[in-house]
């Protein structure tokens, strides 16, 4: 099992590695760094790494001029909001098709993932008229309904995958034991379950967060997340570089925390227990 | 394997998610089908009348239209193959006795997690600017000359771009897979004296087919939607793949009957990616 | 109390039958064993009794109560599973407390409750572990121990075993057998193994296909059944069968004799045999042969005997002892 590998090898590929990692992290590192320079040395050439005079002015410009927190506001109201109408919605769905399958229960989760095949552009249009018709253009309510909408198949199937693996054995013990359904499911279910829904709901709102097709296109302020603020950066306001760093750093930083604890959820959820 | 109480109750749990899925695929679909029929545009909106297919035949035929087509599909294969290429050689080398090797993934994992605005953005100002980005510095030590990546090469930068943002993803599903890999067939093919080139093409890229599959078809759908990349960027005159064809049809130029029908030639385009998707889901749902 | 009777119950899944018919009366306080192979409907008859499943028709009486419409949690009945389906995020009080907290019993009777049972399970030193620390004989005994403080009208089991080592499984057939005798609870016991149903037993249901083959006391069925399956199933090494011409002489389509019917000797009626293989178990020896009249018999002799593989010997069978069965595999009654 365990042996040397040559210390020199291994050095190599230490490198190598970081190297690569690095490399790609880099947009990401450089956009944070230029959020503490000024909008002088954010335009230096040649460029400056870490020695500049590192200064916290652009957070509060960002925040000042265009109203950071409403936007960061927006962005959690939508992202949590969308994610936990889609767990009350799917959390029984799932339980039903994991617990009780039926002959279609197959067919039942393939269609509700083919929901997800289906490209936005296919329905913008008539959303855009009903919402404008609605007075839905521009609210919460609006964007939470579709946020919802486009991840309850993801909801569904993620929780599914993880209640397929609770032994129903344990379930039917409980109904031995004189629970009854309700019982069964908070006594017992319930704590199994926990980490499962858990995961779903933090990968759901990472990808509400990140959603820029319907954010774009329904929303202008009043209920426009992140995606929509940033957006607002992107050409006149784009020569102020550190500002757009700064406002950039506030838009994926709180997501990005989240995703680092998430990664080891992300390749079961995102491929349907399909590769774990 | 249930009783009666429990499957009824069964039906009740799995109605109200049907019910609004259902709705949401239905509807609107139906309605832009019912759209892409009629001359309709925004501006007239009272002189909406039947048109059959003009708006098929007058988006087919409109040079937008190839253009989008051919703006999609370019995208979607060089990401994919920049995905699969370089998300196994990024996986197998993290799969190496390398030091830190949580943190580099943690590293290569972050991209996947920017909002597609936020990385339009700081690609197109910081990293392609061509007078101050960081590309345009390398290039100049280099000594050559600055590219001007959103005016001179958009669909290239759009490219790389979203690569930037798929790689990870891929690589992470690639690591996930190569670490499954039993430590005992590496130590037989040892055994059999397999080159580790002989052990890469005959043990892993085998092993790796499933996990190539489900990346192939999840990058897919997501990269034929690809839109905030393009909207932000504002090369969506050059770069224009269909999502952005049927939003500037629709919400710029006002004409709802061709932007439907261009949203109908999407879908069509999505299910056909899609059915191969669900097939191989369906088969793991299996086993 | 704890009499279970099944009147003619019936289980289809969709189209398929999987219990075409039962009727089944258990006594109070016995132990009996349902047997078969893998397939033969026994778990799922258990878990009908258990309400786990519906009846699709018929009747389960629980002390001649009607049971068939009321949920699994209204029986009274306790259940031992495979898995032990112990609930993993909660301690071993926790589990064997669960039953007692969900019939809302007062907190310090469950305590006493759970004491006593752990202290008859060897289990008061694990009290505050998680099953998850536990090895598999101690999980057994943890479920175990949940089903015998709800004091259940019957204790079903389902292949409880199977998931133990040989050593293991032996000693708890042993501590279940005890458990029968201190607490003279009815119970119902599911295995294919048929040691495991002649051991335990106090009689042993045999099924088939989903259909009842034979019920009896273990000995009953080793000394008269009155099937071909019960014959080839119970008892280890299996019946020796043999159809054919040989078998028409006796008037039987196929003859059985056990092992240790057949003696080694000389006499009229003996039959000369290769010794293909001899297997040496110290009380025991067990000798394949072939033989020219009857094929292949196996042998049971007592205690060591040589027998050198490719060396003849003679055999008798005993003719008391010949078990006869007609074409459809039903056991031909002497006259």
């Amino acid at each position: 099992m365990a042996r040397a590998i040559p210390l020199q090898r291994r050095l190599f590929m230490t490198i190598l590695a970081w190297a690569a990692g690095l490399l790609i992290f880099f947009p990401v590192l450089w956009t944070v760094l230029t959020s503490f320079k000024t909008e002088l040395e954010a335009f230096s050439t040649p460029p400056k790494l870490f020695f500049f005079d590192w200064t916290l002015e652009n957070y509060s410009i960002v925040q000042e001029r265009s109203n950071y927190l409403r936007f960061a506001s927006n962005s959690i109201i939508l992202s949590v909001g969308s994610t936990l109408i889609a767990l009350a919605f799917g959390i029984p769905a799932a339980w039903a098709m994991a617990f009780q399958p039926g002959k279609r229960t197959k067919d039942l989760l393939m269609w509700m993932l083919s929901t997800k095949m289906m490209p936005p552009v296919g329905a913008l249009i008539p959303l855009y008229l009903g919402f404008r018709d609605m007075g839905l253009l521009d609210t919460r309510g609006g964007l939470i309904a579709v946020l919802f909408l486009i991840n309850l198949p993801i909801v569904v199937w993620m929780l599914y995958t993880y209640f397929k693996e609770i032994p129903v054995d344990i379930l039917e013990a409980a109904r031995m034991d004189g629970a009854s359904l309700w019982k069964e499911l908070v006594f017992v279910l319930a704590p199994m379950a926990v980490p499962g829904i858990a995961s779903t709901m933090l990968l759901n709102v990472i990808l509400a967060w990140n959603e820029a097709f319907w954010t774009l296109n329904l929303s202008t302020s009043e209920a426009a997340p992140l995606t929509v603020f940033i957006a607002s950066y992107s050409s006149p306001e784009g020569l102020f570089w550190a500002k757009l760093s700064a406002a950039s750093t506030m838009a994926i930083a709180p997501i990005l925390v989240l995703g680092w604890f998430a990664q080891r959820q992300l390749v079961r959820g995102l491929t349907f227990g399909a590769v774990k | 394997m249930a009783t009666h109480h429990a499957i009824r109750l069964g039906r009740l749990a799995t109605a109200p998610s049907v019910l609004v899925l259902f709705m949401w695929m239905i509807v609107p679909l139906a309605m832009t089908v019912w759209f892409s029929l009629l001359r309709y545009n925004l501006l007239d909106a009272e002189n909406a009348y039947f048109a059959g297919l003009d708006n098929y035949i007058y988006f087919v035929t409109d040079p937008a239209f190839s253009d989008a087509i051919k703006n999609t599909l370019l995208l979607v294969g060089t990401v994919l193959a920049v995905s699969v290429i370089f998300g196994i050689a990024l996986a197998l080398l993290l799969d190496q006795a390398i030091l830190g090797r949580s943190i580099v993934r943690l590293l290569i994992i972050t991209p996947f997690f920017v909002m597609p605005t936020v990385s339009a953005l700081v690609w197109k100002n910081m990293m392609m600017h061509p007078v101050s980005g960081v590309i345009a510095y390398l290039f100049k030590i280099l000594g050559l000359a600055p590219i001007d990546w959103f005016a001179d090469a958009p669909r290239s930068a759009i490219a790389i771009m979203v690569s930037w943002q798929w790689l990870p993803f891929a690589t992470l599903i690639f690591l996930t897979s190569v670490q499954s890999l039993d430590e005992e067939q590496k130590e037989a093919a040892e055994m059999d004296g397999a080159s580790p080139f002989a052990y890469f093409f005959y043990i892993v890229l085998p092993h790796l087919a499933r996990p190539i599959t489900v990346v192939i078809l999840i990058e897919t759908i997501f990269l034929l939607n690809v839109f905030a990349e393009i909207y932000v960027t504002g090369s969506g005159g050059m770069a224009g793949n269909m999502p952005y064809l049927v939003y500037f049809q629709g919400l710029l130029n006002f004409d709802v009957g061709g932007a439907s029908a261009g949203g109908i030639i999407a879908v069509i385009l999505a299910n056909i990616v899609a059915v191969f998707l669900m097939r191989m889901i369906g088969k793991t749902l299996e086993s | 109390m704890g009499t279970i009777r099944l009147q003619s119950v019936t289980k289809r899944f969709d189209a398929v039958e999987v219990i075409p018919g039962v009727d089944l009366s258990i006594r109070e306080g016995e132990f009996i064993v349902f047997v078969g192979p893998s397939g033969c409907g026994k778990s799922t008859i258990l878990r009908l009794i258990a309400g786990l499943e519906d009846v699709s028709s018929g009747e389960i009486f629980i002390d001649e109560k009607p049971v068939a419409q009321e949920p699994a949690s209204q029986r009274g009945l306790a259940m031992v599973f495979q898995s032990y389906a112990l609930y993993p995020h909660m301690s071993v009080r926790g589990n064997i407390a669960f039953g007692l907290k969900m019939a809302g019993q007062p907190k310090e009777l469950i305590e006493a409750k759970v004491a006593k049972a752990a202290e008859t399970l060897n289990l008061t030193d694990y009290l505050d572990r998680k099953p998850r620390q536990l090895s598999g004989g101690q999980r057994q005994r943890v479920a175990i121990g949940r089903a015998i403080v709800r004091e259940p009208k019957a204790f079903l089991f389902d292949e409880p075993l199977s998931n133990l080592d040989a050593a293991l499984r032996v000693q708890m057939r042993l501590e279940i057998m005890q458990l029968h005798k201190t607490l003279k609870a009815t119970m119902v016991y599911v295995t294919h193994d048929q040691v495991e149903a002649m051991t335990m037993a106090d009689r042993i249901v045999v099924l088939n296909k989903g259909r009842i083959e034979q019920v009896g006391t273990p000995m009953e069925l080793y000394d008269r059944p009155n099937s071909l399956f019960v014959a080839g199933f119970i008892g280890s090494p299996k019946m020796n069968l043999v159809s054919g011409p040989a078998a028409e002489q006796y008037g039987a389509a196929t003859i059985g004799i056990r092992p240790e019917h057949i003696a080694i000797g000389e006499g009229a009626k003996a039959v000369t045999a290769r010794i293909r293989i001899a297997e040496h178990l110290g009380s025991d020896t067990f000798i394949h042969l072939d033989t020219d009249e009857l094929g292949a018999l196996t042998v049971r002799a007592q205690g060591h005997v040589e027998a050198a593989p490719g060396t003849s010997l003679s055999v008798i069978l005993d003719p008391a002892r010949i078990h006869r069965f007609d074409a459809h595999g039903k056991v031909i009654v002497h006259a």
